[in-house]
């Protein structure tokens, strides 16, 4: 118990005192999993957009792969961009191995089915209520997407914000392909691991504590930015 | 001078789902102008008819052909559906959508759609999210949106079902100035006064099938079948 309030205490502490190391471990964590976000959300929402709105062969198949994707093991995706990112990979040549840029290829591969598959029921639902609407309309296939995806801007944003959450959160891959590198790779998670392993209970849950403030305080700005809950507006 | 879209020919038109013929085989021309009125009992197949006709429904059977054959066809007309549906945005602009589709300006089109709305008598803060609507301003919303391209065929799924008699009348009203200013409308509905008021001929169907068309007065008059009379009665039939 005494460790929790140390942990507290201490996260107090290197706020206010805006602790460089914490300052730059946080700016890591949030520039990796933001760009992270941002990357698969780009992928992903068209994608269960064009899923949602299109019929084709195998797309219970593809359904059902984006939705066991969500559950994607972070350790298993970071040895394999590993293997690809290593000198050796098909990819080595780019020397991205322990950079932030390989941390956040191996959170994209994790976000995106969870953004694609939450982005997909939503759009199903919105285009169950559009369907006849839009063909009546004779919306092109690119305005009936652009239409759903704007119109379902509020839910995508959930599906975002799930997206970020799991990858501000993440430790497994980019502690396998970041190395965490003091001033390099280090990022919040994996300094977490770090101080535990070293025994230093307090500081580990000090960062703990940042952690969490900081995937509340991302989540509300977001809210806020979007106006989610004004209801007398869309 | 762009050549209308009707004449709409239908030659043994069916529809069937599971297995089960809910319409047809339906063989009929569309033309000319006023307004027509599907009538029937529940379960007739009015809403499988209108539906076939706007491209809807994927025919099982038959063909369906328009004067011409191009994309022209379906920007050219238009359905309101019995439930108006609401699409996420504000009022102005979920009359203004289809012209936003149409590559309009913003600008123009809500301008456009503020003018209709003042046309048809919507007299709400048109800047409000459609949810704050009552049922008859939804209703008008919903023909705003489908009068805003000035489409040549109206198609209209039991549009007052579920209004009271000022926002029906109010319907009816906007209904009669878009067939004034050359609106081909074919509406389906279950209201036999709505039917005497606006009806310049009829489509009765029964079992899915088109029974009896004719001029809407002679069919009030003198209806051919006895489906038709006891519908028109308001007979219990087993």
């Amino acid at each position: 118990m005494n460790d929790l309030f140390d942990g507290l205490g201490q996260a107090l502490r290197l706020l206010v005192t805006l602790d460089a190391d914490l300052i730059e471990i946080t700016g890591l964590s949030l520039r990796v999993s933001l760009g992270a976000t941002v990357v698969a959300s780009a992928i992903g929402l068209p994608l269960g957009a064009w899923i949602a709105v299109n019929r084709f062969r195998l797309r219970r198949t593809v359904i059902a792969l984006l939705n066991a994707l969500m559950g994607l093991p972070p350790v298993v995706v970071g040895l394999v961009v590993y293997v690809i990112l290593s000198r050796s990979g098909p990819l080595g040549v780019l020397g991205l191995l322990f950079t932030p840029s390989a941390m956040v290829i191996a959170q994209v591969i994790i976000v995106t089915p969870i953004i694609a598959s939450i982005a997909h029921q939503t759009i199903r639902d919105l285009w169950a209520d559009y369907h006849d609407l839009l063909i009546s309309l004779h919306a092109t296939r690119r305005q009936r997407i652009v239409t759903l995806v704007w119109d379902a801007r509020r839910g995508l944003l959930t599906a975002g914000l799930a997206g970020f959450g799991r990858a501000i959160g993440e430790v497994g891959a980019i502690m396998v392909v970041g190395g965490n590198i003091e001033h390099a790779t280090r990022a919040l998670t994996t300094a977490i691991a770090l101080e535990t392993g070293k025994g230093d209970f307090a500081m580990a849950l000090a960062l703990g504590f940042v952690l969490i403030a900081l995937a509340i305080a991302v989540n509300l700005a977001l809210h806020m930015l979007s106006g989610t809950e004004r209801s007398s507006r869309w | 001078m762009v050549s209308p879209i009707l004449p709409l020919t239908l030659d043994g038109v069916e529809l069937r789902r599971a297995g089960r013929r809910i319409l047809g085989p339906i063989t009929l021309t569309l033309g000319g102008e006023g307004i027509s009125i599907v009538l029937g009992p529940n379960g007739s197949g009015k809403t499988s008819l209108l539906r076939c006709m706007h491209g809807l429904e994927r025919l099982s059977r038959g063909s369906l052909g328009w004067n011409r054959a191009d994309d022209q066809v379906r920007a050219r007309q238009a359905f309101v559906f019995q439930t108006p549906v609401l699409m996420r945005r504000s009022v102005i602009d979920n009359i203004a959508y289809p012209l936003r589709l149409d590559g309009v300006p913003a600008g123009r089109a809500r301008r456009r759609a503020a003018d209709l709305a003042e046309t048809i008598g919507l007299a709400v803060t048109l800047d409000a999210p459609v949810q704050v609507l009552s049922g008859g301003e939804r209703q008008k919303m919903a023909l705003a949106r489908a009068l805003i391209r000035a489409p040549e065929v109206l198609f209209l799924d039991e549009p007052c079902a579920s209004l009271d008699l000022a926002s029906t009348a109010e319907i009816e009203t906007i209904l009669a100035r878009a067939r004034d200013a050359g609106t081909r409308i074919v509406m389906s509905t279950h209201n036999i006064g709505q039917a005497r008021r606006l009806a310049d001929d009829i489509l009765f169907l029964d079992h899915g099938r088109l029974i009896e068309k004719g001029p809407g007065p002679a069919f009030f008059v003198g209806p051919l079948t006895p489906q038709a009379r006891a519908h028109i009665n308001g007979d219990l039939l087993p």
